[in-house]
């Protein structure tokens, strides 16, 4: 198995000067191509401060995040977004889409940072839409389509670039429980067909229900993981 | 290409937004052209003033005659140093004077007067005098009559028609005398003109002063008038060390201060116009920060690379400030058009200081293209300057903090 996600010993604190607060404290994470795994705990638990130390959005206060064996810590800020662009798909709890841009642009958005040819674009964005099951919302703006469409349509945008893996901190945390559990059965579906790798955060117990692998987070420590049970399931899957 | 598509759409995303900026600087660009083209119309209306008010744009003497205005300064009037000046391209035309001191007398009043000896029909060219005349007619050359400021005819009370008895010191040392008929009555502003001068046919006042083809001065009317300075310099070399050249605004300093101060002054009025822009193409850029500030950090953790947003926010202020810049001059050039055709007249102390000068206070635009182009550059740089502000925003942009709410 190819390691996509290495997180070794890494810590953030904030508040040093006052009253520490270890967001995440020594964390060891380990998160192998395929992987759909859930990363869950209470409210403050240090689930998004985990997120943004492997998406390269922050940096930690101590260890080393490794994605694919480059250790993204020792990358420089402007690195860091060239990495992102390249590498990893995001999700957002909300407001993750441009509202001036119908659905198709928003998704071809990152291809064109990318510089990828018209040709490839144009076809990528239809299997893209064909996937998230949108062929009919191609060209209308964010604000016309429901919460789970526009979380739909942010899935297909961090899937554009062909990233390494995904990152979902709370996709459905605004979504009715319908919305989420038909985000959720396109997350899967991705992840079993096209073998995507999605790392996300959630509160939400149906999605926990579906995730492969769920780590628990309290007080920025990792307190359980079902590694061996997912591992196991995975096995059976493919 | 496809950033400046996006800037155009993001120019739509918040419409009140995007025109209160267009119009900020569209009303900006016509205030600014508006005061600006009534500064530089009101410069060259009172430059004109003094043209036709008495001294020219630019004088030829014989060197030192300025310092001591007496006859014995006086030269041969040459139509070859005549052919000179009118040879400099700037020229448009040359009168001669013969300008002195005598007394003016009517029957029992005496009063010292200025005594100008004038080529009638070059004189009106540059001067318009005959615009000036109040009672009576204009002088012909051959005239041996004198045409009366308002004030001495009243201070002497002489009318047309009536005689006026001159006594004075004549070319090197003779005496002079001679009786004149009033054949015109002439008004100016100037209430040290009016009060003092007498104008006659430059013969008569050479036969008067017993100095046969002398004259004080050549006048003389130029073509562009900001070439002021230049004229007077070629002209000084082209003459040569026996003549001084003098522009009106070594003779009347006086005058030259006034346009500086009211220039100024304007230049205070577009300060403060230039500030008000400012801060209304600063407010809006401040809500604009604050209203895409997650989105910024977002585009920013996808990857989208803080050069391109920067250069996506600068497509976005071009296009606001230089719409706004565009339509702002459109828009003024019928406002300054009519404000030429139609200019302002102002009344109280202002109009009161132009009147002493024999200027009237009114006050046309200047229609000159360059104002346009100079205020609209203006106004487009300081736009861009102020979108220096999101970049900077954009440079420090932490995407996770940006995105906290
Ligand atoms: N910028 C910050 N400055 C100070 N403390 C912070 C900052 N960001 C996060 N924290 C703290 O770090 C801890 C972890 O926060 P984090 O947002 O990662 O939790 P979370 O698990 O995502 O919570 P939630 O489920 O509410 O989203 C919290 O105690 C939070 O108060
Ligand atoms: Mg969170």
């Amino acid at each position: 198995m190819d390691t996509v996600i290495d997180a070794h010993d890494v810590s953030k604190i904030y508040n040093r000067e006052t009253i520490p607060v270890y967001a995440v404290n020594n964390v060891h994470l380990h998160i192998e191509k395929g992987e759909f795994t859930a990363l869950v705990g209470p409210s403050g638990s240090g689930k998004t401060t985990l997120l943004n130390l492997i998406g390269g959005l922050d940096k930690p206060d101590n260890g080393n995040v490794f994605i694919n064996d480059l250790d993204i810590t020792k990358l420089s800020a402007n690195e860091l977004i060239d990495f992102r662009l390249k590498n990893i798909g995001f999700v957002f709890q909300s407001f993750n889409l441009i509202p001036v841009l119908t659905a198709k642009e928003n998704v071809e958005f990152i291809m064109l940072l990318q510089g990828v040819k018209k040709s490839i674009r144009d076809a990528r964005v239809k299997q893209l839409f064909r996937q998230i099951e949108m062929d009919d919302k191609v060209d209308i703006r964010p604000a016309q389509l429901s919460g789970g469409q526009q979380q739909r349509v942010a899935v297909a945008r961090a899937l554009a670039s062909k990233p390494k893996f995904v990152l979902a901190d709370e996709p459905t945390a605004n979504l009715d429980s319908k919305s989420a559990s038909n985000l959720l059965d396109i997350m899967a579906k991705l992840n079993k067909e096209e073998h995507i790798t999605f790392l996300f955060s959630t509160h939400d117990q149906r999605v926990i229900e579906r995730a492969r692998r769920v780590i628990t987070l309290v007080d920025g420590r990792i307190v359980s993981d079902t590694a061996a049970v997912s591992t196991k399931h995975e096995k059976v899957d493919v | 290409m496809w950033l400046i598509k996006m800037a155009w759409k993001n120019l739509w995303r918040n419409r009140s937004r995007t025109i209160i900026t267009m119009a900020a600087i569209f009303f900006a660009v016509i205030l600014s052209v508006t005061a600006s083209s009534l500064k530089d119309g009101i410069f060259s209306n009172l430059v004109k003033n003094v043209v036709s008010f008495y001294t020219g744009y630019v004088q030829v003497h014989k060197k030192g005659f300025w310092d001591e205005q007496i006859l014995d300064n006086s030269f041969k009037s040459s139509s070859k140093v005549e052919e000179q000046i009118l040879n400099e391209k700037n020229v448009t035309a040359v009168t001669s004077r013969l300008e002195s001191f005598a007394l003016a007398s009517s029957a029992d009043i005496t009063k010292g007067s200025l005594v100008v000896g004038i080529d009638p029909e070059k004189e009106n060219q540059i001067t318009s005098l005959e615009k000036k005349i109040i009672q009576g007619s204009y002088l012909k050359d051959t005239d041996s009559a004198v045409l009366l400021s308002q004030g001495l005819s009243e201070r002497l009370k002489l009318k047309t028609n009536d005689t006026v008895i001159l006594i004075g010191q004549g070319y090197h040392g003779a005496t002079a005398a001679g009786k004149y008929l009033v054949k015109g009555i002439v008004k100016f502003g100037s209430p040290d003109l009016n009060d003092k001068s007498l104008f006659m046919p430059l013969a008569t006042a050479q036969e008067f002063y017993g100095a046969d083809s002398m004259i004080t001065s050549y006048i003389l009317s130029l073509e562009h008038t900001k070439n002021l300075q230049t004229t007077r310099l070629l002209l000084g070399t082209e003459l040569g060390s026996a003549y001084e050249v003098m522009t009106w605004e070594e003779m009347m300093p006086e005058v030259k201060q006034h346009i500086q101060t009211d220039s100024s002054n304007m230049k205070y009025v577009q300060g403060i116009l230039y500030l008000l822009i400012c801060f209304g193409i600063f407010g809006t850029l401040l809500m604009m920060m604050v209203e895409r500030k997650f989105e910024m950090g977002m585009l920013v953790s996808i990857g989208m690379k803080k050069s391109k947003l920067i250069i996506l926010l600068l497509y976005e202020s071009v296009f606001t400030v230089l719409a706004g810049c565009m339509l702002g001059i459109i828009a003024s050039i019928p406002l300054v058009y009519y404000l030429n055709r139609h200019p302002i007249r102002i009344g109280g102390e202002t109009a009161k200081a132009y009147e002493k000068f024999g200027f009237e206070a009114i006050f046309p635009t200047s229609i000159a293209i360059s104002i346009f182009i100079y205020q609209g550059i203006t106004v487009l740089i300081i736009g861009l300057l102020l979108s220096l502000y999101p970049i900077y925003k954009v440079i420090r942009l932490d995407p996770v903090t940006a995105m906290k709410r």
